[in-house]
């Protein structure tokens, strides 16, 4: 059996996905967002292995709680793993259980064929994926991620093939994200994909600093203010105007058909 | 048959008290929402206006507004106090101004003294001289009988928080007999128990009597409280306004008699559901005026205060009175018993704002209806004031009429009483274990002088031998403290009114306790699975460990430091069940410091587990702070490993988070992905 490399468990998740969850976070990414909460999975480094059945018995132990929610991975970037994943995702929709992957969608290549096949695999056994859009234009994606969004927009796409739900999430940084022109080309965007169920916007927050300092990395936005709850309704209100807009061109040409 | 009680459907209560009957023939279970309840009137926005402006006072005048210093507080001590006569539509208060501290010398007068001159107020010399010379208190009872090992352990504080200079409390009386019965019903059953008693006169059978007496001159008295106020309640409350207030005047002489450690109030909501519905079917009163009596009730048991030491409020963390009452549950027919009056107790959290008294507990069970269960979660978000126990699990046990006294002691309401038992600290009994009965703080021989342990490294077979000798021993004295206890607290201080609620035959359950409990497993894990190296003084007492190694801790649902936990409590449980107990007691034991833990913590030396001398221990059953790693239900399914049939009295777990962290108000649950997006097309 495939060992996963795992960071560490969460038992009572209630922020990552529907209802509560146990949560894995895998160890991982080959993304550097600044905003970054958890650059702790970045590296493979002391990581614990743990089968899938491992982690289900774990799930098992307590699974009254789930009955409202289920199982999600996130990291790190689980899709760094996809086969353990996928044998974590086929086991647990075996026992009948909410899978809830939580990506950024970078690893996905259209073009390699092989790959794909392998997220063809492992979109059968899941049932819900939140994603990740860091940013809407490429240039300040490059800048703020280290890489580049165009395989994120490619995963987002394929997933509306596959018919798998999205749950967007978008992180508000001042002077980055926090731009209404921005957000609103990215309801636009966003608007293009059926698929998308629903859309959460974070206000940026602090709380991982400590986390760089401990590590001894330097954080890159030291100094920008945290947001409020508030700010990230409005953002939200602002994506979601975009949304109805590419909705509405689209269901008029439709019409015009 | 009383004419208060037509529209009741009859039975067996209405030949003999029987109160659960009364309710299991006559409650409606509501299925419904919370979209009946009514807002608070004018009049208690005033009147409760008036409350906080005390309240304010109370706290500039340092914590106390006003004291009685020369008499002794008994039921009819007083004359009536109010806020605002007119406007109370629920009365009564245990001195005759609102906040105003009684005394409370039967406990014992060193006690009422300090808890006066704390508070810049003198007790009368006369009164000083009366409770010291000619009338002998509960305090004094325990100390003449006290042994030399007894003393040397609570002073060491490896046995903590007796009741033996304090009210033990603990006892629920069945309130709602009064409102059901009249007091006058009460009095000749009482009578006809007196009147029945064995011919021989034993020692039992004379102080059945002599407690028989006492109970009737109680319930007499309670009828002349009622008369303070105006109110005849010799005979059966004719309507929810009066049910309530006579259920209250049951619960308001318990308090005026008792300056007990707990003073829960029952269960009493569906109970009072019953009048309520009556008079909403006959047009007696608006749901409004039914709130406005809730509201107006749940105000006075707010007010509820006690005279009490600096020393006694570090104990309990601020000054608590534990005004427990039990909502909800499901009846052992199947039917659950949520009530109207469940959604208007918890309402009043919304009328009046948060409070933590009342502690309104809800018995939780799966079966409980949806609705319900909604408005619980809604009350529990905006005043993180309402508790909750396991009905499924307690149920089992205590049938369908329990309740719950101070925070987790289970017991069937007017059939079952608690001899309350303050703690053990088994922490500081594994720290005996390895130094051979020295107290490593005072370094003072208290334990039996065994063989202590001299390795360097602590050897787990060795240390796990050790500390089980060591608990057999503390278990010995501990239940010999209690037993002296509860022999000099019926004496001198006997709960006369609360047990007049009560049947004659009564089930004592002689409650024990244990502190320190996720240290003790977190040490014996690391014993066992890390090295732990110890540190010696030049006398060779253990002073400190050094851990050596990761080992598994307790909280994180990982069975091999869990079961160690449920191993500790079943053994220690054990050799309390070895024990004789006071007047037939049946031994159970709770895991329940949810704030004394603190003070555990600073009187217990370094610990096994790398934890510091003076540090605190986690409260009840929790695992150590920031030892859990795994997140919550990780750490819940630890504490739910401890068997509760060795833990009767009750295992807590203390929680605390933020709500953000329960999700987000938008987020989407699993069968609703699309409610999130509004997104019409047009």
């Amino acid at each position: 059996m495939i060992k996963g490399k795992i960071h560490s468990l969460e038992s009572f998740g209630t922020v990552d996905g529907p209802g509560v969850r146990y949560v894995v976070f895998v160890k991982g990414c080959p993304m550097r967002c600044q905003f970054c909460h958890n650059p702790d999975t970045w590296s493979m480094e002391g990581a614990t292995e743990m089968t899938a059945d491992e982690i289900l018995a774990a799930y098992d132990r307590n699974h009254p709680f789930y009955k409202n929610g289920g199982l999600t991975v996130t990291g790190g970037e689980p899709l760094v793993q996809i086969d353990f994943v996928t044998e974590l995702f086929e086991k647990a929709k075996a026992e009948g259980i909410h899978t809830c992957l939580d990506t950024s969608g970078a690893p996905f290549r259209k073009d390699n064929a092989a790959l794909v096949a392998k997220y063809d695999r492992l979109m059968k056994v899941t049932d819900l994926i939140m994603l990740d859009i860091k940013h809407v234009d490429e240039e300040a994606h490059l800048k703020l991620c280290s890489f580049s969004g165009i395989p994120i927009r490619d995963f987002a796409k394929y997933t509306e093939q596959r018919g798998v739900d999205l749950l967007i999430r978008h992180v508000l940084v001042p002077g980055i994200t926090q731009d209404d022109d921005a957000l609103y080309r990215l309801g636009l965007y966003l608007g293009t994909l059926k698929n998308v169920k629903a859309l959460d916007v974070l206000p940026y927050h602090t709380m991982g600093v400590n986390k760089y300092h401990e590590l001894g990395i330097e954080y890159p936005l030291e100094g920008v203010p945290a947001l409020t709850k508030d700010d990230a309704k409005k953002a939200r209100e602002v994506i979601l105007s975009g949304m109805r807009e590419e909705r509405h061109i689209l269901a008029t040409e439709h019409k015009e058909d | 048959m009383y004419e208060q009680w037509e529209g009741f459907a009859g039975g067996n209560w209405q030949r003999e008290v029987d109160v659960r009957n009364f309710i299991q023939k006559n409650y409606t279970p509501y299925d419904g929402d919370e979209a009946f309840l009514a807002g608070p009137t004018e009049t208690t926005k005033e009147l409760w206006a008036q409350v906080m402006d005390l309240f304010q006072k109370e706290r500039e005048a340092g914590g106390v507004l006003d004291m009685d210093t020369r008499e002794p507080s008994t039921i009819t001590s007083h004359a009536a106090g109010y806020l605002d006569k007119d406007k109370e539509t629920i009365v009564g208060f245990q001195t005759d101004k609102p906040l105003k501290r009684a005394f409370h010398p039967y406990g014992g007068i060193r006690i009422a003294m300090g808890a006066c001159r704390d508070n810049g107020y003198e007790v009368d010399p006369e009164m000083v001289d009366f409770f010291t010379k000619h009338r002998k208190t509960h305090n004094d009872g325990v100390f003449d009988a006290y042994t030399p090992e007894i003393r040397a352990c609570r002073s060491n504080h490896i046995i903590t928080g007796l009741p033996d200079g304090y009210g033990r409390g603990r006892i629920i009386g069945d309130y709602r007999r009064v409102a059901l019965y009249g007091v006058n019903f009460l009095i000749k059953d009482k009578e006809a128990q007196k009147a029945s008693t064995p011919h021989v006169m034993t020692e039992d059978t004379i102080r059945e009597r002599e407690e028989l007496s006492e109970q009737i001159k109680a319930l007499k008295a309670l009828i002349e409280l009622g008369k303070i106020y105006g109110c005849d309640i010799s005979v059966p409350a004719k309507n929810v306004q009066e049910a309530i207030q006579w259920t209250y005047f049951g619960y308001l002489a318990a308090v005026k008699e008792q300056n007990g450690a707990a003073m829960s109030l029952g269960r009493t909501s569906t109970f009072i559901d019953i009048y309520a519905e009556r008079d909403l079917k006959n047009g007696t009163f608006t749901e409004e005026q039914i709130q406005e009596f809730v509201d107006h009730f749940i105000m006075k048991l707010r007010m509820v205060k006690f005279a009490r030491t600096p020393e006694y409020n570090a104990l309990f963390t601020g000054d608590p009175q534990w005004v427990t009452e039990s909502i909800g549950g499901v009846g052992i027919d199947g039917r659950h018993m949520v009530t109207k009056m469940s959604f208007r107790y918890l309402h009043t959290l919304e009328n009046l704002g948060t409070a933590p008294e009342p502690n309104l507990t809800v018995l939780w069970s799966t079966r409980l209806p949806v609705s319900f269960k909604k408005y619980c979660a809604k009350i529990s978000i905006i005043s993180s004031s309402v508790q909750y126990e396991n009905d499924d699990l307690m149920r089992v046990t205590h049938g369908d009429d329990y309740a719950i006294a101070c925070c987790v002691s289970s017991m069937r309401v007017g059939k079952e009483m608690q001899f309350f038992g303050a703690r053990a600290n088994l922490a500081k009994c594994l720290l005996y274990a390895i130094n051979g009965g020295v107290d490593e703080n005072t370094r003072k021989q208290v334990g039996p002088k065994y063989r202590p342990i001299t390795s360097e490294y602590l050897d787990y077979d060795e240390v796990r031998a050790a500390y089980s000798d060591m608990m057999q021993w503390l278990a010995g004295v501990y239940v010999n403290a209690l037993n002296i206890i509860h022999y000099m607290h019926d004496k001198y201080c006997y709960e006369r009114l609360q047990m007049a609620l009560h049947d004659r035959k009564v089930t004592r359950w002689f409650a024990t306790g244990i502190a320190g409990l996720s240290v003790v497993a977190d040490s014996l894990s690391a014993i066992k699975y890390a090295k732990v190296k110890t540190v010696r003084d030049e006398t060779g007492i253990v002073t400190d460990y050094i851990v050596e190694g990761d080992f598994p801790k307790y909280g994180n649902d990982d069975d091999r430091v869990d079961l160690i936990a449920a191993d500790i409590v079943k053994e220690f449980m054990t050799y309390i069940r070895q024990q004789y107990t006071y007047r037939g007691g049946i031994p159970t034991t709770s895991i329940l410091t949810i704030t004394s833990n603190v003070v555990y913590g600073k009187n217990t030396g370094s610990t096994p587990d790398g934890r510091k001398g003076g540090v605190p221990f986690a409260p009840g059953a929790n695992p150590m702070h920031k030892r859990d790693s795994h997140g919550a239900v990780a750490s819940l399914a630890s504490v739910a490993k401890i068997p509760f049939k060795e833990a009767q009295d009750g295992i807590s777990n203390t929680f605390s988070i933020i709500p953000d962290a329960l999700g987000k108000n938008y987020t989407v649950s699993t069968s609703d992905l699309d409610v999130d997006l509004d997104l019409k097309l047009e």
